[in-house]
């Protein structure tokens, strides 16, 4: 029989984040091909209640050392190893997400695994798992080859779908008693942002700016256009660092991920960290300049236009609409 | 008469003079020796060339003064103040002379008639300039004009000198027994007010006259140099030293520069002498506030404040050296949002009576802040780009030519073919979207007049002369070095060698600050270039276009070239009529693009846009629909500005260019994607 | 503090990538390089630091195109040293890199002391391998952490503050020596004036240094790279702005948000 996937399980603050049933979705997958066994690592003294959402596990393991309740990456990755030797696991699925970053490169380190990060594809050939990355903010993909399915891949969140991952039946668990040296991170405190802003994730009508926006002046456009469509506005990382906007509407990796009904993109060129954030969209219309932008290979509608010449005449035609 | 020779306690009225003579030059004479110390403390810069030009540039505007009837009632008086104080300066020294060295065998000057005659018209004239200046100031004083007690000292002490030129005449024609003369018609007149006046008191009332004038002069003279109205003494230097007496203005380069000055400066030393002249001269008319756009949008920004600040945190900081507390120049006596309001649209310079010149001091203040990386996020991004891929839009310089795949031609590559003309397309009429269709328009009328041009594809940098503007001179120097580069590579089929330009900005920096007429390049903007086609016939227009239009006058083609004609000469040509806005050419209002602020956002102060206000000017014409501009940024500004106006629908605004396709149908082309 | 500001050269991608006739690599035809955009603003979180606690700043480079420039920049900027190993970045995997790193550290020009601070850049956009800064720290038995958005020191430790999602963000308490994989510094990355680069090319010198490491292993074993097929390309939208925005209604209006 090969030997198991063992799928880190990411939990934050008493949430198991979809990026962990999207990477037990992919296990299963891979199982599906080669008979694997799928485990599951859940780490933290608070995690307990939350095995049995894992159902797409086989088995789930659980280090309930208090220790690890902090998200530090050198701590995880020493829970991560025992299981990983224990189970004798030589394939682990870790998130590509701000909450894991660096877990995969310790482990690797750790156990002389090959890494392949990005990833957003998975596919077996023979004997080897094959696994396409996107390079380069998503204008090239690699695909690497991982010989006798051993190695550590990082999944990019929203690559794989969540549903296959959901599993029903409370799934088998084993405790793993373990010792973690307390970390020389220490963990101190989280800092909420700053709230009292208009929460985009409950919005039905998103418009989204990004550099193509050019200017401060021209977010105020974008206001005007959600304001006559009952949304709000939100923005990729390059209008927020500008301070164009509050960090509340961020969206994309280190930002929120929103699902409105329509997301309007303004000038977003659809890097895979601010994809991540809108891909659950229902329909997503993009405008940008540029042709060859990736936002147009997952978007609904696209144009090819100024979203500045576009704005303006948009606005104007959705009021009258409303009357 | 002998006014010198009186008695006053005991103190003979020579001695008198004497001693208050040598104690008013001594003091006139120890501040500007200290004033002229400050300017030897600065930096050095060459203003001694081309005597003749300069010498000629001086006459014109010091003696006939053109600017300063830019308004007109204030610019009479200022005239007739000015020639009255020519003619009594000379008379006084006169006067002084004669009164110090009694035995000299000369008259005073009231005793010869002549002079007489005229010390009393001017006497009249200035007086009635004095009337209209103080109603001004009472009645009707116009934005900006610094109302200070300086000024009214001033008018005061010049009525007073006036009035006892007249006054002494009408006493000393008493004093000599009332005769009537028609060479003093107006102590004559004022002599009728006192009939019953004894002779003797009349001399002696005269007397009193003549030292009142003489006190009077002197406490000026001492006063001059502490007052504003070191105007007087300074500005005749300022304007024969002004560098638009012998180069364009549009040239930032320092000539003779000893000091490295792309840091700019920091402290008032760090700034060459010229730049510091402009304090001295300066009136405080206020006109440059009057026409700046920056000022009249809300910036924090008045040209002649900053003029104004210079000088006098020099003087407090250079002359008073005890004074530890000085504020730092650049940041706190300038604020840094000051120094970015500019748009270096030259109307400040332009409307100067003096010749100051505002926006190089101000561009030495930003070269500091750019030293300092006290740099505006988005300026930063700019700079960046332009470094980096030679253009502000942060594009690969390779997509530079994007713009002609939509031709049914191929434009040539200057570097590899031969070609007459060189254009030169610039950022935004090759990179910005709004602009592609018009700049595939021109290249279209330059294919049908039979032009042999070419591009110099991705070789072809952001000329830098907005970033040298911005006070990045390090990378202007860079993005120039690499034009000239591509330039020498440039195929040239015959002698006559010419660069065309779309942007005005690029214009400018070609033309003046490139050195390319020594290598017999000669540069051209468009409009030129067009309205040199269609005379020539080149250019065949098929069909009259009618309607009113208006014409925008860009900042860099017109104040800053002069080039005002030719765009008007292609508007006619094609059978428009062209209704003048208000401000026109050399008073044309800045769309607010330039000096970089393009690329730097609104603050809150800002009331009106600068393109705001002028969309709204085009506007208001009677039966003009069209804004006719000759700037891709002025498409984009206005473009934009009849948006935010609300204007659609009344105004549109339209390059040159397309103006002149439709008059010889050239299709529209498609852009592609 | 001991500032170690670690700056890898990636690819621009605002040229258009292609990828080379043997399929492993990218076509250098229009290749051009530019530091890894969170290595800026690691390269600024030092000097920051710096200004605020003294110290020095080192930047370290491995050979690459472009590379002395960027060095000499940082230079301009307000570093001390800047060191160059001849080792060829591109080449290397992040965990070949680190291996390199970790050599120079250990038995290179930087020693390791109780006030060393390795700064890199959280994550490049061609970590197929994963961080450098992870895999450095793990090598040289350092405390690790990414996504970092703020670095303060207060009573000999860091307060180190990364970010999660949403806006929301934890602060951590590390001693020194360690490594900190930087996305964002406290304060966007300064501008440095060309005059001031080229006087830089002209007065300082930017050292070079030999890591003596046998040629690193080559851990992954990449098939191929490609420009990634298009799966759901967008219906577009064609026409004038204007055309445009009234087929944007439309769909708005099928969507049944108008």
């Amino acid at each position: 029989m090969a030997k198991p996937i063992l799928v880190l399980a990411e939990q934050h603050r008493g949430e198991i984040a979809d990026i962990t049933f999207e990477m037990l979705g992919a296990a299963r997958a891979v199982a599906g091909a080669t008979g694997a066994p799928v485990f599951a690592l859940l780490l933290g003294s608070d995690a307990v209640p939350l095995t049995a959402r894992l159902g797409a596990a086989d088995k789930v393991f659980l280090v309930d050392t208090p220790t690890l309740d902090a998200p530090v990456p050198s701590a995880a990755a020493t829970a991560l190893k025992t299981v990983q030797e224990q189970a004798q696991a030589d394939l682990v699925f870790i998130g590509c997400t701000n909450i894991s970053l660096g877990i995969g490169p310790i482990l690797a380190t750790r156990t002389g695994l090959p890494l392949v990060n990005f990833c957003r594809a998975l596919r077996v050939e023979g004997n080897a798992l094959v696994c396409t990355s996107q390079l380069f903010g998503g204008k090239i993909a690699a695909d690497v080859k991982l010989p006798d399915m051993r190695g550590i891949v990082c999944l990019y969140p929203g690559a794989f779908p969540a549903e296959a991952g959901r599993g029903d039946k409370p799934p088998a668990v084993e405790k793993v008693p373990l010792l973690v040296d307390p970390p020389k991170v220490i963990f101190k405190q989280y800092l909420q942002p700053e709230t009292g802003d208009v929460d985009i994730t409950k919005q039905s009508v998103l418009v989204g700016v990004g550099r193509g926006i050019q200017t401060q002046d021209n977010v105020q456009l974008a206001e005007e256009l959600a304001q006559a469509l009952g949304g709000a506005v939100c923005a990729s990382r390059p209008v927020i660092d500008q301070g164009w906007l509050p960090l509340s509407r961020q969206v994309g990796k280190s930002g929120l991920s929103v699902k409105p009904r329509v997301y309007l993109a303004f000038g977003i060129s659809g890097a895979p960290e601010h994809w991540e954030g809108i891909q659950n969209s229902q329909c997503i219309i993009a405008i940008n300049t540029d042709s060859k932008a990736p936002i147009f290979d997952g978007a609904h509608y696209g144009a090819v236009a100024d979203a500045l010449e576009v704005l303006p005449v948009l606005i104007e035609k959705v009021k009258a609409r409303k009357g | 008469m002998e006014p010198v020779k009186i008695n006053l306690f005991g103190v003979p009225g020579l001695a008198l003079l004497w001693a208050l003579t040598l104690i008013a030059f001594g003091v006139f004479g120890l501040r500007i020796w200290g004033l002229i110390g400050l300017l030897r403390q600065a930096r050095y810069e060459n203003r001694f060339d081309q005597f003749g030009r300069r010498l000629a540039h001086a006459a014109e505007h010091v003696l006939l003064q053109p600017r300063i009837f830019n308004e007109r009632a204030i610019g009479w008086a200022h005239f007739l103040i000015f020639w009255g104080f020519v003619l009594y300066t000379a008379c006084f020294n006169w006067s002084l002379i004669r009164g110090l060295f009694p035995f000299l065998p000369i008259p005073y000057p009231d005793e010869v008639k002549l002079v007489a005659l005229f010390l009393e018209i001017f006497a009249v004239l200035v007086l009635a300039a004095l009337a209209v200046a103080v109603a001004r100031r009472l009645f009707f004083p116009p934005p900006y004009l610094h109302l200070s007690l300086d000024a009214n000292i001033i008018l005061g002490l010049i009525g007073l000198l006036m009035l006892s030129t007249l006054f002494g005449s009408a006493f000393r024609l008493v004093g000599e027994g009332g005769h009537s003369s028609l060479w003093t018609p107006f102590g004559t007149l004022l002599a009728g007010v006192f009939p019953g006046m004894a002779p003797n008191a009349a001399r002696a009332w005269a007397t009193t006259m003549w030292w009142l004038h003489m006190v009077g002069v002197l406490a000026f003279l001492v006063y001059l140099p502490y007052s504003k109205h070191l105007h007087l003494l300074a500005s005749p230097f300022n304007v024969f030293f002004s560098q638009a007496a012998t180069r364009p203005v549009g040239d930032l380069t320092v000539s003779g520069a000893k000091d490295d000055l792309t840091e700019g400066a920091s402290k008032w030393q760090e700034l060459t002498w010229k730049q510091l002249l402009n304090g001295f001269s300066c009136a405080e008319c206020g006109r440059c506030d009057r026409a700046c756009p920056a000022t009249a949008s809300g910036h924090p920004l008045q040209p002649q404040q900053i003029i104004q600040k210079i000088k006098d945190h020099m003087v407090r900081t250079g002359l008073r050296r005890t004074d530890k507390s000085a504020p730092k120049l650049v940041g706190e006596v300038v604020t840094e949002k000051e120094a970015w309001a500019c748009l270096t649209c030259l109307s400040c310079m332009e409307q100067c009576p003096v010749w100051n010149e505002h926006v190089p001091v101000i561009v030495m203040f930003r070269r500091h802040l750019v030293s300092q990386g006290r740099v505006e996020r988005t300026i930063q991004e700019v700079l960046g780009n332009l470094q980096r891929y030679g253009n502000s839009f942060g594009k690969s310089d390779r997509m530079r030519a994007k713009w002609t795949q939509g031709l049914p031609f191929k434009v040539k590559d200057a570097r590899k073919e031969p070609v007459d003309v060189l254009w030169f397309t610039g950022d935004y009429a090759a990179y910005d979207p709004r602009m592609l269709e018009i700049t595939q328009t021109t290249a279209k009328l330059f294919a049908q007049a039979g032009l042999d041009f070419g591009i110099l594809y991705e070789a072809e940098r952001n000329t830098g002369n907005d970033v040298r503007r911005v006070g990045e001179e390090g990378l202007f120097e860079l993005l120039r070095d690499k034009n000239l580069d591509a330039i020498s590579k440039v195929q040239w089929k015959n002698g006559n060698r010419v660069i065309v330009t779309t942007d005005p900005h690029s214009y400018n920096a070609l033309k003046n600050e490139y050195g390319l007429a020594n290598e017999g390049i000669g540069v051209k903007h468009y409009t030129e270039l067009l309205d040199e086609l269609i005379s020539l016939g080149k250019l065949a227009l098929k069909k009259k276009l009618t309607g009113k239009v208006t014409y925008h006058d860009p900042c860099y083609l017109g104040r800053y070239n002069g080039v005002y004609e030719p765009p008007r000469k292609v508007i006619a040509a094609l059978g428009l009529e062209l209704v003048e806005m208000p401000r026109n050419r050399a008073i044309s209002y800045c769309c607010g693009a330039g000096g970089g602020r393009i690329w730097m956002e609104d603050t809150p102060d800002v009331k009106e846009r600068p393109a705001e206000n002028r969309i709204r000017e085009a506007a208001r014409l009677n039966g003009v629909q069209t804004l006719v501009v000759a700037c891709p940024k002025d498409i984009a500004m206005f473009r934009d500005a009849v948006k935010t106006t609300g204007l659609e629908g009344k105004i549109v605004v339209k390059d040159i260019a397309e103006l002149v396709a439709e008059a010889i149908e050239v299709a529209p082309v498609q852009v592609s994607g | 503090m001991n500032l170690y500001v670690l700056l890898k050269m990636v690819p621009d991608t605002v040229e258009e990538l292609n990828v080379a006739a043997d399929g492993k690599s990218l076509d250098t035809e229009f290749l051009r390089f530019k530091v890894s955009d969170p290595d800026e603003h690691a390269l600024e979180q030092a000097l920051i630091l710096k200004e605020k606690h003294g110290g020095t700043v080192t930047v370290v480079a491995l050979e690459a195109p472009e590379v002395d420039e960027v060095l000499f920049t940082a230079l301009a900027k307000g570093a001390d040293r800047a060191l160059k190993i001849t080792t060829d970045q591109t080449r290397l995997g992040a965990f070949a890199a680190a291996q390199v790193y970790a050599a120079f550290f250990k038995a290179g020009p930087g020693q390791i002391t109780p006030e060393t601070l390795i700064l890199a850049g959280s994550q490049a956009i061609d970590d197929l391998e994963g961080e450098l800064a992870a895999y450095l720290a793990e090598t040289l038995g350092l405390p690790y952490l990414g996504v970092v958005c703020n670095v303060a020191r207060a009573n000999g430790k860091l307060i180190v503050l990364k970010e999660f999602a949403g806006g929301l963000r934890g602060q951590f308490e590390i001693g020194l020596p360690a490594v900190l994989g930087v996305q964002s510094a406290e304060k966007p990355p300064r501008y440095v004036p060309v005059a001031k680069v080229r006087a830089v090319m002209k007065s300082a010198k930017i050292e070079t240094v030999e890591v003596g490491v046998s040629e690193p292993a080559v851990r992954l074993q990449l098939e191929r790279l490609y420009k990634p097929e298009v799966a759901g390309r967008a219906q577009m939208l064609e026409g004038t702005p204007e055309e445009i925005a009234e087929k944007i209604v439309e769909v708005l209006a099928k969507q049944g948000i108008l």
